[in-house]
């Protein structure tokens, strides 16, 4: 019999049910979209400039109204119940929208009463010493870089100690040393217990980062899947050789294989599936060597994510499946 | 009720005013003090009382009347207004508080600023003229609900103002004529009759004719007039503003 929290835990902490969003112009943002998102997990949302990703996250946070469909967020309905739905809820948003006259110290403190919470000195405190903020804190925001305004945005979404974080493109024009305090930031409050989703071009953070992740394209939520999983699934892996003679064309005797050849008959390459047993290699070389094909060099290759997301957006919807 | 949200909100918005309260103060008190020495003193001195008052003292509620109308506006407006400029405004859409907390917010800064420039404006009347104030509880009243409703007026116009240019337009073609020909400066029933008829479509001369009466106790319109049109303007201001939030006019498409 499950336990009470492994119940809690396979429930989503949120779950968006066939929300739709049409502008005003005609112009669909977001199609049928479903999703649940599990507890303590962080969830990487994938997708093209103008996808709907942002789309998206604006409606889970109540900045955007959705056309129709229903949203829980931490057993609140975001829109009937939607006090303690938002209370949940911090956002980073993409843009760097901040107050230009008033000091970090005093924009966190509006964000915390905003959002209904007590005032609490020492807790805010925490949040601008763990992101490098505290020596700031009676700075005004105007005069700060703008990886420190980043900061401060996230500090402003902590204010209030939510359960989930949306981080819209958090990674956008910081440098390296903020990015890399901003994961391990990010992995400290999964392990707190915060669900973070978020939305990043740099694809190698979503590998790196997330525990799972979704792929939207043109408003339509094209695969959600555990990012192990999806790698395995949708991951090829190739066999580049390098040959001594250019060839025009794939011989006959080789059509049944899949190669291609590049670098104007110079390099034949080989794709195989990488979780078949067989990998065909060495019946490949040795029916190269039949046939008197002689290469120099070889190497072999496994797609990253970046590859999968991108034959994932450029095929159409249920190619992938 | 989230209590720190609208204390956030109104202390945010207070907080402005005292970021530049020099700008704030002065230039209003500078132009009152003006207005006092040019209508009060030197015209002023060359015309007769209206209604037993004297014309320094006669123009006061309508010097009030015109700065508090500009000043809730402004203020309110441009309160509303620079979170959707600067974008900040997502953090007031995704917080969980409800409208009617964000207006109190909004609309109490705006309205407690432009009343306290309102006594000010009173304070700085008291050194070139000499006035008394027949009913004090019906002018704070007046004060509080003139304020209370340009503040939601302003509200408005910074919720469909696009620009900059947009805020201002409201103000300047609209507000302020409607002042200065709403018997700030004068009593309506000088003007000749045809035009005293068409003045009575200016709702500023309502407020203006029902703050006069609480200083001095004379009207140009019946006081039952005066609060019925006040209250009149805050229903229309409140339905609007309950229009668009409930269909997010601006704010959340």
């Amino acid at each position: 019999m499950p336990t009470s929290a492994a119940v809690e835990n396979s429930v989503p902490i949120i779950s968006v049910r066939d929300v739709n969003k049409m502008y005003a112009g005609g112009f669909q943002a977001l199609k049928k979209i479903n999703l649940d998102i599990k507890r303590g997990e962080i969830f990487a949302l994938l997708g093209p400039n103008g996808a709907g990703k942002t789309t998206l996250i604006s409606i889970i946070c109540g900045i955007v109204k959705a056309s129709s469909g229903t949203i829980i967020a931490d057993g609140y309905d975001t829109v009937r119940d939607y006090r303690a739905a938002r209370a949940t809820i911090g956002l980073v948003p993409q843009e760097l929208y901040t107050d230009s006259f008033e000091s970090v110290w005093a924009t966190i403190k509006f964000s915390r009463g905003l959002f209904g919470k007590t005032p609490n000195t020492t807790y805010l405190e925490k949040v601008l010493r763990d992101l490098s903020l505290w020596d700031k804190r009676d700075k005004k925001i105007m005069t700060l870089s703008g990886g420190m305004k980043r900061r401060v945005l996230i500090a402003k979404a902590l204010a209030h100690e939510p359960t989930i974080l949306f981080l819209d493109e958090p990674s956008a024009g910081v440098d390296v040393e903020l990015r890399h305090d901003m994961w391990r930031m990010v992995r400290e409050l999964r392990q707190q217990g915060t669900t973070i989703i978020l939305t990043t071009h740099y694809i190698e953070e979503a590998e790196d980062i997330a525990d799972r992740i979704g792929v939207i394209s043109k408003g339509e939520l094209i695969v959600v899947e555990d990012k192990d999983i999806l790698m395995r699934k949708l991951g090829k892996k190739q066999l580049t050789l390098t040959l001594r003679q250019p060839m025009d064309s794939i011989p006959a005797e080789l059509s049944a294989w899949p190669l291609a050849l590049f670098d104007e008959g110079h390099t034949l390459v080989y794709s195989f599936d990488s979780q078949k047993e067989e990998t065909g290699i060495a019946e490949l070389l040795r029916t190269l060597g039949e046939h008197n094909i002689e290469f120099k060099d070889l190497s072999s290759s496994e797609s990253s994510l970046e590859d999968i997301f991108v034959s994932l957006v450029r095929q159409p919807k249920g190619a992938w499946s | 009720m989230n209590i720190y949200g609208i204390r956030a909100i109104y202390h945010f918005e207070m907080a402005r005013t005292f970021r530049t309260l020099w700008e704030s103060i002065a230039a209003p008190v500078l132009t009152t003090s003006l207005y006092f020495i040019v209508f009060g003193k030197a015209i002023g001195s060359r015309m007769g009382d209206i209604d037993s008052v004297s014309y320094g003292a006669f123009i006061i509620p309508g010097l009030v009347m015109l700065n508090l109308l500009n000043e809730s506006i402004s203020n309110a407006s441009f309160g509303i207004y620079m979170p959707r400029w600067a974008g900040t405004i997502y953090e007031l859409l995704s917080a969980p508080v409800s409208w009617v907390e964000v207006l109190i917010g909004y609309v109490g800064a705006a309205a407690t600023k432009s009343v306290m420039l309102g006594l000010l404006i009173l304070g700085t009347a008291r050194i070139f003229v000499p006035y008394e104030i027949a009913h004090p509880l019906w002018m704070i009243a007046f004060l509080l609900l003139t304020a209370v409703t340009f503040s939601l007026f302003g509200f408005i116009i910074g919720l469909w103002a696009d620009n900059f240019q947009k805020l201002q337009v409201v103000p300047m073609l609209i507000v302020t004529p409607l002042t200065f020909l709403g018997g700030a400066f004068y009593s309506i029933t000088m003007l000749p009759p045809l035009w005293q008829k068409i003045t009575l479509f200016n709702p500023v001369v309502y407020l203006i004719s029902g703050f006069r009466w609480s200083f001095y106790g004379v009207a140009d319109v019946h006081i039952g007039m005066s609060i019925g049109m006040t209250f009149g303007f805050l229903i229309i201001c409140l339905t609007i503003v309950g229009w668009v939030f409930k269909t997010g006019y601006k704010i959340r498409n």
